[in-house]
């Protein structure tokens, strides 16, 4: 079904819109910066687990053809430089 | 809905305007008194879609800028008494009035009317941060097409950054034709994608060119698709539970009417 909708104009138009607006919301939502909020997120949870890099903590939104399907897709990829890895076992979680 | 609704969309030449001159006519046409304000200063056109563009003396900026009263700006529609329409300026720019001086323009038409319905300029500029500044409630304008819905998302976005909740979709000049044919977004897809209440539909229909030739809203025109569509929208910006309008039937009369398989 999927599939069928993507041969047709309209179907294409879909897929399109729904990866255009993945961007705009997240690069331009108005109200808070989205990448922004997912960024404190992340590294809320991630700083019970490990000691990290916070001014070199880079969070993006990526489009990519994917070579084997040839499809695009919208991929989140985040690159978290780690200082040290905390002692879980000292530290109760 | 609220009171006073702003009529927006982002992109231009969706309908903003036709649906305002419709709906404020609708709204009158339900024994409501109603003004419809253009907001679009430099580029107006709610007056020619109305046929009233003979009968402006004064306008919006006139009004904020105290060189006349509210109730000298305000033109009676032709055919319907509880009408009214507050023309742009045409020879200013959108900086010419501010957010603060519409919400009090507002504050003062409520206690006279209604309904206050806002047509926006497109663009997200000072000109729709005038229109939504005293807005309550929003109806999005969008056409089935990838920019126009890329636009309405944005402004569904902004619309709330500004604090109206209350955000109806409008689809204008649907084909069910090329629906069927995959070649116009469905109806689903586009509220699946933008994600906020339905309030119509109206179909791509000649008689609004005609109607804005003639500068009369297809609303009064028992014929048009798009008429019945805009008097079914204006039963629900007043709270009744109307059902959409049967499409499908429009496209097999199309079928019907050009031999189509």
């Amino acid at each position: 079904m999927a599939r069928l909708a993507k041969k047709t104009s309209s179907g294409i138009a879909k897929e399109r819109l729904k990866l255009v607006l993945i961007h705009d919301r997240a690069g331009t939502s108005p109200s808070s910066n989205l990448i922004e909020m997912l960024k404190k997120d992340i590294i809320a949870v991630l700083t019970r687990y490990f000691e990290i890099y916070e001014e070199d903590f880079d969070v993006e939104i990526k489009r990519s053809t994917d070579s084997h399907l040839g499809s695009h897709e919208t991929r989140l990829t985040a690159n978290i430089p780690i200082r040290s890895i905390k002692n879980i076992g000292r530290n109760v979680y | 809905m609220q009171n006073v609704i702003v009529i927006t969309s982002g992109k231009g030449g969706v309908g903003k305007t036709t649906t305002v001159a419709n709906l404020g006519t609708g709204l009158a046409r339900e024994r409501k008194s109603v003004v419809m304000i253009d907001t679009d200063i430099g580029l107006r056109n709610l007056d020619v879609v109305l046929g009233l563009e003979n009968r402006i003396v004064y306008d919006l900026v006139d009004v904020v800028e105290g060189t006349c009263r509210v109730k000298q700006a305000l033109i009676k529609d032709k055919r319907y008494e509880s009408l009214y329409l507050m023309p742009a300026a045409q020879t200013r720019d959108k900086m010419a009035v501010n957010p603060e001086q519409m919400k009090k323009l507002i504050a003062e038409l409520e206690q006279e009317f209604d309904y206050i319905l806002i047509d926006c300029p497109a663009g997200i500029e000072q000109g729709f941060k005038n229109a939504v500044a005293g807005a309550k409630a929003a109806i999005v304008v969008t056409v089935p097409e990838v920019s126009a819905v890329r636009d309405a998302d944005r402004i569904i976005g902004l619309l709330s950054a500004n604090g109206i909740e209350d955000c109806r979709l409008l689809v204008n000049r649907l084909r069910a034709d090329l629906v069927k044919k995959g070649d116009m977004l469905a109806l689903d897809d586009t509220l699946d994608i933008l994600g906020i209440e339905l309030i119509g539909v109206v179909p791509e229909d000649e008689r609004i060119l005609r109607s804005s030739n003639l500068g009369e809203p297809v609303i009064t025109d028992d014929k048009s698709q798009a008429g019945r569509a805009y008097r079914n929208i204006t039963k629900r910006i007043l709270g009744a539970k109307v059902p959409l309008l049967d499409l499908e039937e429009d496209g097999g009369l199309f079928r019907k009417l050009f031999g189509r398989k």
